[in-house]
C-alpha cells in the first residue's frame, strides 16, 4: 500500500462526506414539495405532468394503492422494453442494423434494467440499437432509480407519521425524483464526462486502421448521458461491453473520480435525508457512519488482497484486468463501490481481481445490498437490518422492540425476515443447483474453486439486483438468462413488497416517547451492534459457500497453485 | 405469610419436580406437542433422520459409532430444551397444587326467600345468595348485599390479619375459600361454578391456559427464519461440496454424510433460545407470583416492561395512610395554651388517626392532658360532609355552652361569618402557608373566634424518594393522583420526589388522564381497588387491582395483588423488564455462538478438499480451535450446543439480573456478557470438550 493510495481514499472519501449533506439537503427540500433551484426550472413541467396523466398530486395512498401503483409501472415499463427489443431491428435509429433480440435475452434484459439490475447478458455494441438503448433502458435507468427512493420514501414515512394510513402519493414521487433530482444531476455529470472526452453522437460505428496495419471497428453512440444516468442510478449498465473500462465511457482519472463519485453519491446523501426527514440528523450519519465503516473495510481488505505476494504470479501488485489509467487504488475504489451499491458498473475486470478482493466485491453483494446500497432500495435494505438489530437486542434494555418510537412486532419482524431470506435463498438454492448441473457448469470461464465463485457472483449480483458480473461466466444462455431474470425478479419484489407492507403497518402505530429507558438508535453501540448483525446474519449464512470458493483460491494461490 | 414464604424457601429444582420434569421432557416429544416450538421441531426430525440412518446401516451389517454417538447428543439437545420447559411448569403445578390444597371442599348455606337450605358449594350458580357466619368458609366468589364482618383471606393472601367485609362501596367482594371469623353477612354468587376467582388463578399458575405473547410470537418467528436461512445454506452445502469434489479430483462418495449435516444444522439454528423461550415466559409469571401478583395473562407481563408512565395514589403509596399533627400555629391574639386545649377538646372523639395525632402532639408539646381536662355535659358533634367540620359542644355551670369546632378552612370561615365572627387575614395566610408546604391546614374556633390553625402533615413513606429516583433512572415517570388542593399536592410531590400530580382528582380523571398520556404514545400502568378506578385500570396497559377491592375493579385490572400493597406496581414493572432482558439476552447469545461452532465444523469437512498430495487441505487453517479429529471436533459442538441448554436452565428460570438503570448501561453490561460472552464461550467449550473426548477416547 502506498501513501499515494490512501490520499486517494482519503480525497473520495472527503468529497463523499462533504456532498452528503448538500444533496442531502436537496433532495429532503425536493421530496418534501418546498421550493427549490429546480422547481423554477421544471415546475411547470411537473404540473403538466399531472395534468396530462390526470393525477391529484394531493391524494396520499395507502400502502396497498401505493404498492398496486409501483407494480403496475414496473410492469408496464418491463413490457415495453421487452418489446422493444424484440422489434428493434424495424425501428429508427439502428444505423448498424442490429438484429431484433432473443426473447430469453430480451427477457433477461428487461427485467434486468426494470429491477435496477442492469445485469448485461448481451454486449451493448453488438446487439442493441441506439433507439433501444436511450429510449429503452436509459428510461428504465432513470424510472427504476426513481422506485427505489419512492419506495425508501414510503418505509420513512411509515416510520415518521402516526396514526395514519398514508404513505404518499407514488406518482408525485417519481416525477420529483426524476425531474428535479436524477435529470439534473444526470445533465450536470454528462456534461463534465463531456469534458473529459465521453463521446456523444448517433453516428455509425467508424472503420479505422490501426498502426499494425489491420481495420478495426470503433463503436460509437450516446454514450455521456447514459453513463451519467448508469452511475448515479446505480444501474451500472455500460453503453458498451467492456462498461466504464472502456475509454469512451471513461477516458481519465478524473472521469473515473466523477463516475465513482457519482455511483454512490445519491445512496449515501439518501441517508441525510432521511435523517432530516425524521428529525433526527444523527440517526442518519450513524447510518452513514456504518456503511462508510463496512465500505472502508471492504476498500483495506482489497488493497491488501492486491497487493501481496502472488507466487502464481510472482508479483506483488497485481495488473491482471485492470486499467493502467487508474492503477490498483482506483480499480478497488470502484470494484468495492459498485458492489457495495448495487450498481454493478465496472472499470476492473472483477474476475481478475485477487481471490480475497473478489470475496468482498461478493460478500458486499451477498448482505443485501445495504451498504450505500441502491438508491432508495439500499436505505430501506439498511432500515430492514436495523429492525432485526433493535429487535434482537432491544430486548435486552427491557422493553419491547421499538426504532424511533415504533414498536416492532410480530408482522414487521415477519416481513423483515422475508425480505432477508428471499434473496437468501435465490443466491444458494440457484447457485447450488447450477454448480452440479451441467448446464451450469459448462458456461464456467474457469476451474477449481473460481469456477465456483462465478456462479455464486453471478446469482448474487442478480439476487442482489448488482448487475455486475465475474466475467468469466457465459451467462448468455437459456438456463441462466431464465434463472437469473428470476432471481433479479424475486430479489427486487421480494423485498419491495415486504418493506412496503412494514411501512404499511408502522404509519398505523402511534409513537412512544423517548425516555431514558429507550433503546436509542442514533450512538456508536447501536453502530457496533448493526455492524455485528449485518456481518453475523450475512456471514453466517454464507461462510460455508465463501470457504468453498474465494477463501480457498487464496489460500491455494498463496502456495503457488493455480487452476 | 405462609403462601409467600414457601415460595421463598423452595428450590430451583426440587427433587419431586425434576422427577415429573424428566417423565414430561419424554412425553413432550410428540411431534404435535413439538411442531409449536419450530426450532426444536426442526431438531426432532433431524434426530429422527439420524436414528434411521443408524439402523439402516445395522441392518446392512454396518455400525458407526460416530453417527450413534451425534444421533444421542441430538435428541439429547430435544430433551433438554423439553425439560427446560417442563421444570418451568412443575413449578407452577405446585404452587397450584398448594392453593389448591388450601381449599376446602363445603358445604353452602343458600338462602331463598328467607329459608336457608345446605347445598354443595359447587352447585352455586351465579346471583345465588348465601349466608355466612363466624367459623363458616365461603363458598364462592360473590358480594356482600348485607351486614359485615371480619374475613381470614390467608388462603389467598397469605396475610395473616383480619380483613373487613362489608355491604356497598369498595369492599364488598369475597373471594371463595376465604373464612368468615365474625359476624353475619349475606352474599350474593357472582360466579359460575368452575370459574371462581380461585379457579382463575389456580388455571393461571398451572399455565393450562398459557398463550404466546405478542412479543414471544415475534421472536418465535425471527428464530424461524433464522432456522429457514441455516436450513438453505446447509441443504445447498452438497452441491458445493460436490463440485469442489470434482475441483480437487476427489470422489463424489466422499460428499457430506446426513448424519454430519444434520449436526451442522443443529448446532447453527438458534436451539438456546428456541429451548429456553417458553421456560422464560412461565418463569416470569413465576417470579410475579412469588411477589404475590397473579397477571391474567403474559401480555400483561411484557407490557409491564413496557411502562413508562405510573399513576400512584398518593395514600398508601406515596404516604403513609395517616396524616399527623405537627404544628399548632394560633391567630393574632390567641394564647398557645388555648389553641391547644381547644384542638384536644374537639378531638376528644376524633377516633381517626388525625385526631389521635392531635391529642398525641398537644400532650407531647404543651403538656395537655384529655383525662384531665374532660368536662360534664358535652355534646360531641361528629364529622359530617355536608359542613365538613366535627367538634363539641360544653355547657358550663351557667348554662352557656361552649361551641368548639375543628375543620378545613373555607368550612370554618363559612361557619365564622355565619356567627357573625371575623375571620382573621393572618389566618387565612397561615392557611395558604400551610397548604403551599404540602401540609393540610385544620382551623379551630371557638364560638366565633379563630383560635389558630392546626398543621397536619402527610408522612411521605421512608425510602420512597430513592424508589422514584429509580424509575427516573430506568425511564418512567411517576405521576402522583390526589385529592388534595394543588397546592398540598404540589408540596408533596416535591417531597415525594415523583415528576408530576393529579390534584383534586376525581375518578373520571383518571381515566382522562390515562387517555391523554396513551394518546402521547406512553403506555400506563395503575393500581386501584374501588369501583370507581374500574374504568381507569380496564383503560391502562396494566392495570393492578388490590385483591382487597371491588370484583368490578379485579375483574377491569388485567393483574391482582394479592397483598394489596400500592408499591407493588414498581416491582411488576421490574419483572416485566427483566423477562424481556432475558430473552434478548439468551438470543444474543444464541447467536454468537454460531460464530464458533462454524469454525468447529467447517475446517473438519473441508479439510480434505484441495488437499492433492498432502494429508490436510488448505481450509484445515480454519481449525483455529486445534481440535484433533473431524469427528472429535462436530462431536464437540454438538455436545456443547445440547448442554448449555442444560446450564442456561437456572438462568432462564431466574432470570437475568435486572439493575434499575438506564437503557444504555443495562444494554453496555448485557451486550458484553451475552454477545460478546457469547462468542468466546463456545470457542472454549468446544475446546474442551473435545480435549475431554479425545482423553477417554470415544471417537
Amino acid at each position: 500500500m502506498k501513501t499515494n493510495d490512501i490520499f486517494q481514499i482519503l480525497i473520495f472519501v472527503a468529497a463523499l462526506t462533504l456532498l452528503t449533506p448538500l444533496l442531502g439537503k436537496y433532495m429532503f427540500n425536493v421530496f418534501s414539495g418546498k421550493m427549490n433551484l429546480s422547481t423554477k426550472l421544471f415546475g411547470g413541467l411537473e404540473n403538466f405532468i399531472y395534468k396530462i396523466l390526470k393525477i391529484d398530486s394531493c391524494e396520499e395512498m395507502n400502502w396497498k394503492k401505493y404498492l398496486w401503483s409501483v407494480l403496475i409501472f414496473n410492469f408496464l415499463g418491463f413490457t415495453f422494453l421487452f418489446i422493444l427489443q424484440l422489434i428493434q431491428y424495424w425501428l429508427p435509429l439502428n444505423p448498424q442494423g442490429l438484429q431484433n433480440v432473443s426473447p430469453d435475452l430480451a427477457f433477461n434484459t428487461a427485467v434486468s434494467f426494470m429491477t435496477n439490475t442492469n445485469w448485461q447478458s448481451y454486449a451493448g455494441e453488438t446487439t442493441l440499437s441506439y433507439l433501444t438503448q436511450m429510449l429503452g433502458l436509459t428510461v428504465q435507468n432513470f424510472l427504476s432509480a426513481a422506485t427505489g427512493i419512492a419506495v425508501m420514501l414510503t418505509l420513512i414515512r411509515g416510520i415518521k407519521n402516526k396514526l395514519d394510513d398514508k404513505l404518499g402519493n407514488f406518482w408525485v414521487d417519481m416525477t420529483r425524483t426524476t425531474l428535479y433530482i436524477l435529470i439534473p444531476l444526470s445533465i450536470l455529470v454528462s456534461v463534465m464526462l463531456l469534458s473529459q472526452g465521453v463521446i456523444q453522437n448517433f453516428a455509425p460505428y467508424e472503420t479505422v486502421k490501426t498502426i499494425e496495419g489491420s481495420e478495426q471497428v470503433i463503436p460509437l453512440g450516446p454514450v455521456a448521458s447514459q453513463v451519467a444516468i448508469k452511475q448515479l442510478g446505480t444501474n451500472g449498465g455500460g453503453f458498451f461491453n467492456a462498461n466504464s473500462s472502456h475509454p469512451f465511457e471513461n477516458p481519465t482519472p478524473f472521469s473515473n473520480f466523477i463516475e465513482v463519485l457519482s455511483l454512490i453519491l445519491i445512496s449515501a446523501s439518501l441517508t441525510y435525508t432521511y435523517g432530516l426527514m425524521i428529525g433526527s440528523k444523527k440517526e442518519g450519519w450513524i447510518l452513514f457512519g456504518v456503511m462508510l465503516f463496512l465500505l472502508l473495510c471492504g476498500i483495506f481488505t482489497s488493497l491488501y488482497s492486491e497487493y501481496i505476494f502472488n507466487p502464481v504470479l510472482s508479483t506483488a501488485s497485481n495488473m491482471e484486468g485492470k486499467e493502467v489509467r487508474f492503477g490498483i487504488v482506483n480499480s478497488v475504489i470502484w470494484s468495492v463501490s459498485t458492489t457495495a451499491t448495487s450498481c454493478g458498473a465496472v472499470n476492473t475486470m472483477h474476475s481478475s481481481l485477487s481471490p480475497l478482493a473478489g470475496m468482498v466485491a461478493l460478500i458486499n453483494i451477498m448482505l443485501g445490498e445495504i451498504v450505500f446500497g441502491g438508491v432508495g432500495s439500499g436505505l430501506y435494505g439498511m432500515i430492514l437490518f436495523v429492525f432485526l438489530t433493535v429487535f434482537i437486542a432491544g430486548l435486552m434494555v427491557g422493553r419491547t422492540p421499538e426504532y424511533l418510537g415504533k414498536k416492532i412486532e410480530a408482522f414487521d419482524i415477519k416481513m423483515a425476515m422475508l425480505a432477508v431470506l428471499i434473496p437468501n435463498i435465490l443466491i444458494l438454492v440457484f447457485a447450488s443447483v447450477a454448480s452440479i448441473s451441467e448446464t451450469g457448469t459448462s458456461s464456467l470461464g474457469n476451474a477449481g474453486p473460481h469456477g465456483l465463485s462465478e456462479i455464486l457472483y453471478a446469482f448474487s449480483s442478480g439476487a442482489g439486483n448488482n448487475g455486475s458480473a465475474f466475467a468469466g461466466l457465459n451467462a448468455n444462455t437459456v438456463f441462466y438468462n431464465i434463472t437469473l431474470g428470476i432471481a433479479m425478479l424475486l430479489g427486487r419484489f421480494g423485498v419491495i413488497i415486504p418493506v412496503m407492507a412494514i411501512a404499511g403497518n408502522l404509519v398505523k402505530k402511534n409513537k412512544t416517547p423517548v425516555s431514558k429507558g429507550t433503546f436509542t438508535t442514533d450512538n456508536y453501540i447501536f453502530a457496533i451492534l448493526l455492524i455485528g448483525v449485518i456481518l453475523i446474519v450475512g456471514a453466517l449464512t454464507h461462510f460455508p459457500a465463501l470457504s468453498l470458493g474465494p477463501i480457498v483460491e487464496h489460500l491455494i494461490m498463496k502456495s503457488g497453485v493455480a487452476f | 405469610m405462609h403462601f409467600k414464604m414457601k415460595n421463598k424457601k423452595s428450590k430451583l429444582f426440587e427433587p419431586t419436580i425434576v422427577k415429573t420434569a424428566v417423565f414430561n421432557s419424554f412425553k413432550k416429544l410428540n411431534p404435535a406437542v413439538l411442531v409449536k416450538n419450530p426450532v426444536m421441531f426442526i431438531v426432532e426430525i433431524g434426530s429422527l433422520i439420524t436414528t434411521v440412518i443408524i439402523f439402516l446401516d445395522i441392518s446392512k451389517g454396518e455400525f458407526n459409532s460416530f453417527n450413534l454417538q451425534i444421533g444421542i447428543w441430538l435428541w439429547f439437545t430435544v430433551l433438554f430444551a423439553n425439560f427446560a420447559e417442563a421444570v418451568a411448569e412443575g413449578r407452577g403445578k405446585a404452587q397450584a397444587e398448594f392453593l389448591r390444597k388450601s381449599r376446602k371442599q363445603t358445604v353452602a348455606r343458600k338462602f331463598t326467600n328467607g329459608n336457608e337450605t345446605l347445598i354443595e358449594a359447587g352447585l352455586l350458580r351465579k346471583n345465588d345468595i348465601v349466608v355466612c357466619e363466624a367459623g363458616d368458609v365461603i363458598p364462592a366468589d360473590g358480594e356482600v348485599i348485607d351486614g359485615v364482618a371480619s374475613v381470614d383471606e390467608s388462603a389467598i393472601t397469605g396475610e395473616s390479619a383480619p380483613v373487613i367485609r362489608e355491604s356497598g362501596g369498595d369492599r364488598s367482594a369475597v373471594t371463595g375459600g376465604t373464612k368468615v371469623l365474625s359476624d353475619r353477612v349475606l352474599i350474593k354468587i357472582t360466579s359460575e361454578p368452575g370459574n371462581t376467582f380461585m379457579d382463575k388463578i389456580i388455571s393461571l399458575i398451572e399455565g393450562a391456559k398459557r398463550q404466546k405473547t405478542p412479543n414471544e410470537i415475534a421472536l418465535t418467528i425471527m428464530i424461524a427464519a433464522l432456522t429457514i436461512i441455516f436450513l438453505i445454506a446447509v441443504v445447498t452445502l452438497p452441491p458445493f461440496y460436490s463440485y469442489s469434489l470434482n475441483a480437487s479430483g476427489l470422489q463424489e462418495p466422499g460428499n457430506i454424510s446426513i448424519p454430519i449435516l444434520v449436526a451442522l444444522l443443529v448446532c447453527l439454528i438458534p436451539t438456546t433460545i428456541g429451548g429456553l423461550l417458553s421456560a422464560i415466559g412461565i418463569s416470569g409469571m413465576d417470579r410475579l407470583i412469588k411477589r404475590n401478583v397473579i397477571a391474567t395473562s403474559g401480555r400483561a407481563i411484557e407490557a409491564a416492561g413496557d411502562l413508562d408512565v405510573l399513576l400512584l395514589d398518593k395514600t398508601g403509596t406515596i404516604t403513609l395512610g395517616n396524616r399527623m399533627a405537627t404544628d399548632f400555629i394560633i391567630a393574632p391574639e390567641v394564647r398557645q395554651e388555648n389553641l391547644a386545649d381547644a384542638a384536644v377538646l374537639s378531638s376528644i372523639s376524633d377516633e381517626t388517626p388525625e385526631g389521635r395525632s392531635i391529642i398525641k402532639l398537644a400532650k407531647e408539646k404543651y403538656s395537655v392532658h384529655p383525662k384531665e381536662m374532660i368536662p360534664s355535659n358535652v355534646t360531641y358533634i361528629p364529622f359530617s360532609a355536608e359542613t365538613r367540620m366535627s367538634g363539641i359542644n360544653i355547657k358550663d355551670e351557667n348554662g352557656n355552652i361552649r361551641k368548639i369546632r375543628k375543620g378545613a378552612a373555607d368550612a370554618i370561615e363559612r361557619y365564622i361569618e355565619l356567627s357573625n365572627g371575623k375571620y382573621p387575614e393572618e389566618v387565612r395566610d397561615t392557611v395558604r402557608k400551610v397548604s403551599s408546604e404540602g401540609a393540610t391546614p385544620l382551623v379551630v374556633a371557638e364560638d366565633r373566634n379563630v383560635l389558630g390553625v392546626i398543621r397536619l402533615k402527610d408522612i411521605v413513606k421512608g425510602g420512597i424518594r430513592e424508589r422514584f429516583a429509580q424509575l427516573r433512572k430506568m425511564g418512567i415517570k411517576t405521576v402522583m393522583i390526589t385529592g388534595d388542593n394543588p397546592l398540598t399536592a404540589a408540596a408533596i410531590a416535591a417531597e415525594a420526589g415523583v415528576d408530576d400530580f393529579l390534584a383534586e382528582a376525581k375518578p373520571e380523571d383518571k381515566l382522562t388522564r390515562i387517555r391523554k398520556e396513551q394518546g402521547e404514545g406512553h403506555l400506563v400502568g395503575m393500581i386501584g381497588d374501588g369501583t370507581n378506578d374500574a374504568p381507569a385500570l380496564a383503560q391502562a396497559d396494566v392495570g393492578i387491582a388490590m385483591n382487597s377491592g371491588t370484583q368490578a375493579a379485579r375483574e377491569a385490572g388485567n393483574m391482582v395483588d394479592l397483598d394489596s400493597n400500592p408499591t407493588k406496581l414498581i416491582e411488576v414493572v421490574e419483572v416485566g423488564k427483566q423477562l424481556l432482558i432475558t430473552r434478548g439476552s439468551l438470543t444474543t447469545f444464541s447467536i454468537a455462538n454460531d460464530v464458533a461452532k462454524y469454525f468447529a465444523i467447517l475446517p473438519s469437512l473441508f479439510a480434505v478438499l484441495y488437499a492433492f498430495e498432502k494429508n490436510t487441505g488448505p481450509l484445515s487453517v480454519l481449525n483455529i480451535m486445534q481440535l484433533q479429529t473431524p469427528q472429535s471436533a462436530i462431536l464437540s459442538a454438538v455436545i456443547f450446543n445440547a448442554i448449555i441448554i442444560i446450564l442456561l436452565i437456572p438462568l432462564s428460570l431466574r432470570g437475568v439480573k435486572y439493575r434499575p438503570l438506564g437503557a444504555e448501561q443495562i444494554l453496555k453490561i448485557n451486550l458484553f456478557i451475552y454477545g460478546v460472552g457469547g462468542v468466546i464461550a463456545p470457542f472454549v467449550g468446544i475446546k474442551l470438550i473435545d480435549l475431554l473426548i479425545n482423553a477417554i477416547k470415544i471417537v
